[in-house]
């Protein structure tokens, strides 16, 4: 009757589905950047270079670190300070201390995450051993550094900020990175 | 009026369906594919209450009796799974090939040869589903929404097959509604305006389009766990830079326009079995429409109330909780509307309509847990409670399956020109009724209480409420070979149902014989005053 009607509809809902499609992988830069405007999952940014600001010293604020091995990591992975205290404005330094205790050279990712969350947003890193793979031989240890700015802007009622750690084994992750790396040489 | 029809029949008599097992394979006949679909999602519905007989069983009793812990969360998934998409969906697609184009005066689907594809692809699938149960690593066993990591980082090898059984579903329920939008929008019988369709081609119409925005979504989801799987990518990986929050933003995306997918056309087959048996027109024809397509919209916007626990920022959580609200408003209009229908009205309780009034009492009730649910910090304690259980369970079971029975009683005589036997089909309404209750009621109670979902062992407090559900459950269960036994008699039967079968039911596929003849419409029906009930 009416068939190339019918053809042309069903091919036109057919790229409705297939753009539906897309829009299913379209969520996953959208989230990145939902998440980074309002720190909904709790990271921090990238890397910021460091500015001279005005210290705020009428303002003190308790900084907590925590480190977490997700499931399955068997190094050892701690903070050598537990607490801090900062103004707004100043750049403070602490070290966490990793520890390879396997018999294999391994690779490790950290991966932040701030509590309150809405806090995330104004804490900033000049230098973080997140921002990179931490790869250890078998026993080897390391002291990672972190600097960071609590900024001026931080809310006022944000008086303890807590920065927890995990770390995951990336090391089978980087392997296969590695073979496809060769294969394609 | 009946001359006319009867001429068409004649004309048609020829052309009889093929003999043999190919007829069924070969088919691009609307009605032997919708009989296949039912038979399809029949024979998974048995297959996955076997499962939650399973699940039940071990439930029976505190501590573990049957089956172990590892077996148990295969059951509630695979469970969970083989309902929602084997059961449930592909029954109401079945019922979407034998009533649609019958209802709007076609003669056939609109692309025959994609139907017979969409239909034929399912067993393909369920197949491969199924038979991870044989394989090393075992059955899926990260519940039916498998969040990652649990079913990427953590899930057992046959993962895979999973993922390539959800993609297949997914194609079939994407070329199944492109033809059903396809059908309704190009095939009417002239001069059929869309606001006189029946609900139920309405409800169709509005499902195929959340089926068509939302089935890709889920493609999309199980491609991204198949690409963290197998390909390195970090989707969902924290380690690698993602975040298994997406997931579940993604999936539920799907998610909850799913759950309305598998209640809206429910709401059509409710619209006209209720008007037949009060033998009142449908109160609100247009309000239903509007209320339907309402629902389908809010549908979009509420996904993250799955999510409260998942960490979301108050302004979220605060949104989420008042516009998942808003869909009691049109799911309201539809609830009155149907008492209103019911009002003063001449009723008579055949079988589908107490399914009907059933399913208009047990739907609402689980309606009202999902409110109970919507509230943000109410929520914080129901979560992932039995309590969740029992409100899908109740909009599920005694909502969308209850449907389908009472579409399968109501048009059966039209499918087989057969009456089915009343003295059993009541029976076997009284017995799912009762057992649906025992099994699903009491588990508000033991889900308020804090007994978490998915578990194999309890503390001893639930037994008591744990062993009347599996009583139930058993009675339900069994209670649908009732079900088998009066749709083969029927078929069997020489019983003889007139073309009008019920009194006062109204619409187009009521002016042909019974059974309705292979090939219906092939000219359009002039007399469109019957079209809508």
């Amino acid at each position: 009757m009416e068939n190339t009607n019918t053809t042309s509809f069903a091919l036109k809902l057919a790229a409705v589905a297939l753009g539906m499609f897309g829009f299913g992988f379209a969520m996953v830069p959208l989230y990145d950047v939902i998440c980074d405007i309002t720190g909904l999952n709790g990271k921090t940014g990238d890397q910021v270079v460091a500015r001279d600001d005005a210290i705020d010293t009428s303002r003190e604020i308790k900084v907590q670190f925590i480190a977490n091995n997700n499931a399955g990591m068997s190094w050892e992975f701690r903070p050598t300070v537990r607490t801090m205290t900062v103004h707004p404005g100043a750049s403070y330094r602490t070290d966490f201390f990793a520890r390879n205790p396997t018999a294999r050279l391994m690779t490790a990712q950290a991966v932040p995450s701030v509590t309150p969350y809405y806090a995330s947003r104004y804490l900033h890193k000049t230098e973080c051993f997140c921002f990179e793979q931490q790869q250890l031989a078998n026993g080897e240890s390391i002291d990672m550094p972190l600097h960071f700015v609590v900024d001026r802007d931080v809310p006022e009622d944000v008086t303890t900020l807590t920065l927890a750690y995990t770390l995951f084994d990336v090391t089978e992750q980087v392997d296969v990175a590695q073979v496809r790396l060769n294969g394609l040489n | 009026m009946s001359a006319v029809i009867e001429h068409d029949h004649h004309e048609d008599h020829h052309h009889g369906p093929d003999k043999g097992l190919m007829r069924w394979v070969l088919t691009t006949n609307h009605k032997d594919i919708g009989t296949l679909y039912l038979w399809f999602s029949f024979i998974m519905f048995l297959t996955g209450g076997v499962f939650a007989l399973v699940i039940r069983a071990e439930l029976f009793q505190p501590g573990l009796q049957i089956v172990e812990p590892e077996f148990f969360i295969q059951m509630t998934t695979m469970h969970g799974l083989i309902m929602v998409f084997g059961a449930v969906m592909p029954a109401f697609v079945g019922l979407a090939n034998w009533l649609v184009p019958m209802m709007v005066g076609a003669p056939d689907m609109a692309l025959p040869r994609m139907n017979n594809f969409s239909f034929w692809i399912l067993p393909f699938a369920f197949s491969m589903l199924l038979a991870t149960f044989f394989m090393e690593g075992g059955a899926p066993n990260f519940g039916w929404t498998f969040y990652a990591p649990l079913s990427t980082e953590y899930a057992p090898p046959t993962v895979t097959f999973f993922i390539f059984g959800v993609h297949l579903m997914g194609a079939s329920s994407i070329m199944g509604s492109i033809n059903i939008i396809v059908t309704i929008l190009n095939m009417r019988a002239p001069g059929l305006k869309l606001m006189q369709m029946p609900l139920f081609v309405w409800t169709w119409l509005i499902t195929a389009y959340l089926l068509l925005a939302v089935m890709p979504v889920l493609a999309g989801v199980v491609t991204m766990m198949l690409m963290d799987i197998h390909f390195a990518t970090a989707f969902f990986d924290a380690g690698g830079g993602g975040d298994p929050v997406l997931f579940q933003h993604v999936f539920w995306f799907f998610g909850h326009p799913e759950v309305y997918i598998m209640i809206l056309p429910a709401f059509g087959i409710v619209s006209a079995i209720i008007p037949t048996f009060a033998r009142k027109r449908l109160f609100g024809y247009a309000s239903m429409v509007y209320a339907t397509s309402a629902i389908a919209f809010l549908s979009f916007i509420v996904w993250a109330h799955h999510m409260f626990t998942a960490g979301i920022p108050i302004t979220g959580e605060l949104y989420f909780m008042y516009a998942t609200m808003l869909i009691a408003i049109p799911t309201g209009v539809k609830v009155f509307n149907w008492v209103a229908t019911m009002w003063k009205g001449s009723m008579t309780f055949e079988t589908p309509m107490l399914f009907s009034v059933a399913f208009v009492i047990l739907f609402t009730i689980g309606g009202l847990s999902g409110l109970m649910l919507a509230i943000v910090p109410a929520d914080f304690q129901y979560h992932d409670t039995y309590f969740v259980v029992a409100h899908f369970h109740y909009v599920l079971v005694p909502g969308a399956v209850f449907s389908i029975m009472a579409a399968v009683y109501y048009w059966l005589p039209k499918w087989t020109g057969n009456m089915y036997n009343e003295a059993l089909g009541k029976t076997h309404f009284w017995l799912s009724f009762v057992g649906v209750n025992i099994t699903f009621f009491p588990q508000h109670f033991t889900g308020l209480a804090g007994m978490p979902r998915r578990i194999p062992d309890y503390a001893l407090q639930f037994a008591d409420y744990n062993m009347i559900s599996s009583c139930g459950a058993f009675l339900f269960g069994f209670s649908q070979i009732l079900f088998l036994f009066i749709i083969l008699q029927t078929i069997q039967d020489d019983k003889k149902a007139t073309n009008q079968v019920w009194e006062s039911a109204h619409g187009l596929e009521w002016t042909l014989p019974s059974p309705a003849p292979y090939h219906s419409f092939s000219t359009p029906p002039k007399n469109l005053q019957e079209a809508h009930g």
